[in-house]
């Protein structure tokens, strides 16, 4: 099915918008026309804002017949991941908790999209509150992977990374706790970015793991992740952990230049717990940078293998106060039988959350427990600390640190569902960047002898998106092979 | 051997207000002891001299002034409750006191 | 066997920010149910708390008050627990790291001095209101108080009467209400105090189980309520029982105390870092600003009445006893006044004024200048005191000065020995009956004749003046 305009990146459309080669409006109903015929199969959809985006485009074109200048996204369609809070729709974070809950205000990156002209078509899947490897922990339904339907498509930006792989958006929205967008972009075959803790505002997203939680784009290319990070980076006064550091231009990052950049390989990353293909795939990527003129040095991470460990201990806590509010109170599930006040906590709670929702509440309730939380909770955060310590000694030796992104290509549906520690143990190679508060990103960088997408991930100092970028785009710009299209229809 | 017992989940489950039937309880006992035993081999690390990360940020006094702004209108803020009349949301019968 | 109580005090006081803790909302007390709240205090998924730095400085100013040191690094901690007046399910709060800890009052009570150790001062968000008027088993819960910036102030134990515990909070209270960090409206909850009460046997030092008395609407049942518990602990005690570690609540009307709910052990709040929010930072600098902008605090204002004004330490209690009332005090005296006189006249006559009309003195539309100015025309003889009671009464209500008014109403006393004696004589002259009663030894009969002197005076004649004249023509 050839669908004009649809397989465009967010910045070829806006040069077309702005040179008046289409309209927003003509660009918004070729993805609402490709969604309402294909999202059948991969269900990254759970709104489509048919017309609110028509609305929003046709004031991209009034502003633009007006002779304004257009915003740095004009005319750019842009999904959202259930969990950022908008005005428009439902704000339901994939549960049964929040079904029907229309939040009362707009995230500020949501504000921020919107002042940049972009277009929203609607809101994408996702693991219920974030928490998932696969976004089969969705109440709403499966998304599947456009790549192979019976596969995965990561998670728990799972509804972002399909939508845009499937062309059903241009770019899309996502949050990424310990790797949310960068695994199912490996997954999908897209470009995933995470910035710098404090780089956006988290006003608005709603919170699974506080101290970890970061909004980034889920894109075609590198070059629409500097884009949309130009639009929403820099700091907001509801967010206090939002830094106020200036917003540099990142495209103008994108020199295609990393002569004498040096590129960290962790030894710890390339072990026999990496998949043999995504192993070759990534090895090829560096041999690219290499001939680019990039230097490569063996970096370690000697404390990498207790990140997984850390990491679900704060999260878990965090995510036990931060889903405390959840009671049906204010805003939520109510369960209709409940009596009494510890009735309506008890049952609300136990049944608005599913499985994977009340098993890390579990588990965060119990590691901050009494008796416990030296144990662990404190120990978490000294072995956070140490992992931080790590990359501040690898970046002594190196410009950006280069591996994979996850260990093997996209898995099927139930395969990691029954045993939860397996699912936790996907993620060992992004958990640490969120733990250190570093900017990761993922690319792909090649296809599995069955179809499937491998990632790769570059990972950088705090603040040090630039570089990320730069080295992302000069190796997209030569790495001799086109990724081509998922094979759906 | 699993690192928690029935006991030890129920009285989370408590402090967290969730039930459990006892399937749940019986899966649980030991996917929590998995992971707990997974998340001890943080003990083979000697972190005497660590300063825990507490937060995330080394930022320091982010404040906001003493100002006023906009509150929501009452029918917004009520809006999203499962139980509200026209000025109060509605919950069952609280009895006990406060613990601020 | 003789017992002690220990007792230890916790005080929440609403520290009056304009906007509440977190957000932007604002903080009337008198604002209809759930109007003055937004997704950031009542909670809603998505939002961030960012702290009030008013809220900051008006609490470092407190601690500074009672002698805590203040931390130069502290954070914020999320405290967890389900209630449905907490909008998070938990309540964003400090644990180990207190802003303001390890401070002290001096109290006084029946002129001895006790130290109360403070333990700690920290910052923490109010909760919501609930009411239990909606029926049908139900309660409705009202989020406007929830988020308003709450200062926790602890002390050690070492409080061992209702008398102790009662002097203390009014300490406190005249204290921060000198700081003008907070109204300390025991009425509308801006200021809340719970006591944790045990007894034991004279002269032991391990503590018994205490109970918590909380919810008393004023000081006097904090006084009551504390006297009444003391005597139920011995009471158990001594019946061989054992004092059960519990809530227990204030029947003003029984003048009793009563179980709210055993204290289950099992309480565990899962205190940890707020990771929304950054560390506060107080360096010395800050500190010393805050230090600097400190007003004189009550205690010293007292002593210093006494030392510079010579007032008694009744009266400089009095009158120290709030600040706007010493602040007026002092202008009066700053615009010339007499400071013995000016303390008699306002604390009596104006406050006499004040009292009936149900008003504060900041509320008084009689200037401190015009206090001074009516002291003056006194002390000139030029309107008698009686005159001067009047005059107050009439400034007090339309705010002239004493001046206009002694001119718009011909008050001026006459003081001119001649005319005077004029009077006297006529009025010698028109009862002679009474001048012989007198003169028969009835001394009471001066009065009745003084009387009669200053009416046809109208009241104006110098009183002093028309007595003295009086006597001496009636015993010549
Ligand atoms: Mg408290
Ligand atoms: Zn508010």
């Amino acid at each position: 099915m050839t669908a004009p305009w649809c397989d465009k990146t967010g910045h070829e459309i806006r040069e077309a918008v702005v040179r008046g080669d289409v309209t927003a409006r003509v660009v918004t109903e070729a993805h609402l026309a490709r969604i309402h015929a294909l999202d059948g199969k991969i269900d990254a959809y759970t709104q489509i804002w048919e017309e609110y985006a028509l609305a929003m485009a046709d004031r991209v074109d009034e502003k633009r017949r007006s002779g304004a200048t257009l915003g740095i996204l004009a005319g750019v369609p842009i999904s959202l991941k259930e969990l950022m809070c908008t005005k428009q729709g439902e704000t339901t974070c994939a549960s049964k908790m929040l079904a029907g809950y229309r939040s009362p205000f707009d995230g500020t990156m949501v504000q921020r999209l919107a002042a940049a002209d972009a277009v929203f078509l609607g809101k994408v899947n996702m693991d219920e509150f974030a928490m998932g490897s696969s976004t089969e922990n969705s109440a709403i339904k499966t998304t599947k992977n456009p790549w192979d339907l019976g596969c995965v498509p990561g998670g728990s930006s799972g509804g972002s990374a399909a939508a845009v792989a499937a062309d059903l958006c241009s770019m899309s929205m996502g949050s990424d706790t310990g790797g949310s967008i960068r695994q199912p972009a490996a997954l999908c075959g897209c470009v995933g970015i995470k910035p710098t803790y404090g780089r956006v505002s988290r006003f608005g997203l709603v919170a699974f793991a506080s101290s970890l939680d970061q909004i980034g784009p889920l894109t075609k290319d590198v070059r629409d992740a500097a884009l949309c990070l130009n639009a929403i980076c820099g700091r907001d006064p509801m967010d206090a952990t939002s830094v106020d550091l200036a917003v540099p231009d990142f495209t103008a990052a994108l020199t295609g230049n990393v002569k004498g950049l040096r590129i960290g390989l962790p030894k710890e990353y390339f072990t026999d717990a990496l998949g043999a293909e995504v192993r070759e795939k990534v090895m090829a990527a560096i041999e690219v940078l290499r001939g680019l003129g990039a230097e490569t040095v063996e970096v370690s991470l000697p404390h990498c293998d207790y990140a997984i460990a850390a990491y679900y201990i704060i999260c878990t806590a965090e995510a036990s106060a931060n889903l405390a509010r959840f009671d049906g109170v204010r805003y939520g599930f109510r369960h209709p039988d409940a009596k009494d006040m510890r009735g309506m906590y008890v049952m609300s709670k136990s049944a608005g959350f599913g499985p994977e929702v009340r098993r890390r509440i579990l588990l965060g309730t119990y590691v901050l427990s009494s008796g416990y939380y030296d144990a662990y909770y404190l120990k978490a955060q000294k072995v956070r600390r140490l992992i931080k310590q790590d990359f501040d000694e690898a970046f002594e030796k190196c410009d950006v640190v280069l591996g994979p992104t996850t260990p093997s290509p996209a898995f099927r549906f139930g395969e990691k569902t029954a045993d939860p520690l397996e699912m936790y143990l996907s993620d060992i190679y992004t958990i640490s960047v969120n733990l250190a508060t570093l900017p990761g990103l993922s690319l792909p960088c090649g296809l599995s002898s069955s179809g499937l997408p491998i990632g790769m991930q570059l990972i950088a100092k705090p603040f040090a998106e630039e570089t990320l970028l730069r080295t992302a785009h000069a190796y997209e710009q030569n790495r001799g092979f086109d990724m081509g299209k998922p094979p759906i229809a | 051997m699993s690192r928690i017992g029935k006991a030890e989940v129920e009285h989370v489950a408590g402090l967290a207000q969730l039930e459990l039937d006892e399937a749940a309880k019986e899966r649980l006992v030991h996917e929590m002891g998995d992971i707990l035993a997974y998340m001890d081999q943080l003990n083979a690390l000697d972190t005497t001299n660590v300063e825990p990360m507490m937060h995330a940020l080394e930022m320091t006094n982010v404040f906001r002034e003493d100002c006023v702004g906009e509150s929501l209108p009452r029918e917004e803020a009520l809006r999203n409750a499962p139980n509200h009349d026209e000025e109060y949301f509605i919950v069952p019968k609280i009895l006990e006191g406060g613990n601020a | 066997m003789e017992y002690e109580a220990v007792i230890g005090m916790e005080v929440h006081v609403e520290i009056n920010s304009k906007s509440k803790v977190f957000c932007a909302c604002g903080t009337d007390f008198h604002a209809p149910p759930n109007t003055n709240v937004c997704p950031v205090c009542l909670g809603m998924p998505g939002t961030l708390p960012v702290l009030n730095v008013d809220m900051v400085n008006k609490s470092v100013a407190a601690g500074l008050a009672l002698g805590c040191t203040i931390s130069r690094w502290s954070k914020m901690d999320r405290k967890n627990y389900f209630y449905p007046d907490l909008a998070k399910n938990y309540q964003i709060s400090q644990y180990d790291l207190p802003l303001c800890h390890g401070g002290y009052m001096d109290i006084e009570v029946n002129g001895v001095e006790k130290r109360i150790g403070i333990t700690r001062a920290h910052i923490e968000e109010d909760t919501a209101r609930n009411t239990h008027t909606i029926g049908g088993g139900q309660s409705g819960v009202d989020f406007n108080r929830c988020g308003m910036p709450l200062l926790e102030i602890v002390t050690e134990p070492d409080i061992h009467s209702a008398d102790e515990a009662y002097a203390y909070l009014t300490l406190l209270k005249q204290t921060l209400q000198y700081l003008e960090v907070s109204d300390c409206n025991m009425e509308e909850g801006s200021l809340r105090a719970e006591a944790n009460i045990s007894v034991r046997p004279k002269g032991t030092t391990a503590l018994g189980s205490k109970t918590e008395v909380k919810n008393v609407a004023s000081f006097s049942g904090v006084h009551k309520a504390i006297d009444f518990e003391i005597k139920r602990q011995i009471n158990v005690i001594r019946e061989g029982g054992a004092v059960l570690q519990e809530t227990r609540g204030w029947d003003a009307d029984r003048g009793v105390t009563f179980s709210q709910r055993q204290k289950e052990s099992a309480h565990d709040y899962r205190y940890f870092p707020e990771p929304d929010l950054t560390p506060i930072v107080v360096d010395e600098a800050w500190e010393q600003r805050i230090r600097e902008s400190l007003p004189e605090l009550p205690q010293a204002r007292c002593k210093r009445f006494q030392t510079t004004y010579g007032l008694s330490p009744y009266d400089a209690g009095v009158l120290t006893a709030g600040r706007p009332m010493a602040d007026y005090y002092e202008s009066v005296i700053t615009a010339g006044a007499d400071p013995k006189k000016a303390a008699n006249w306002i604390m009596v006559d104006l406050q006499a004024l004040l009292t009936d009309a149900k008003q504060e003195i900041t509320d008084c539309k009689v200037a401190p200048e015009h206090i001074a100015e009516l002291l003056t025309l006194i002390g000139d003889g030029a309107i008698s005191g009686k005159m001067a009671k009047d005059i107050l009464r009439d400034i007090f209500e339309t705010g002239k000065t004493p001046k206009a008014v002694v001119e718009e109403k011909g008050l001026v006393q006459i003081s001119d020995t001649g005319a005077v004696e004029a009077i006297v004589r006529q009025v010698a002259e028109g009862h002679p009956a009474q001048v012989e009663q007198y003169k028969g030894g009835n001394e009471k009969v001066l009065g009745f004749l003084m009387g009669q002197v200053m009416r046809a005076s109208q009241g104006k004649a110098n009183p002093k003046l028309a007595e003295d004249l009086l006597r001496k023509l009636l015993n010549g």
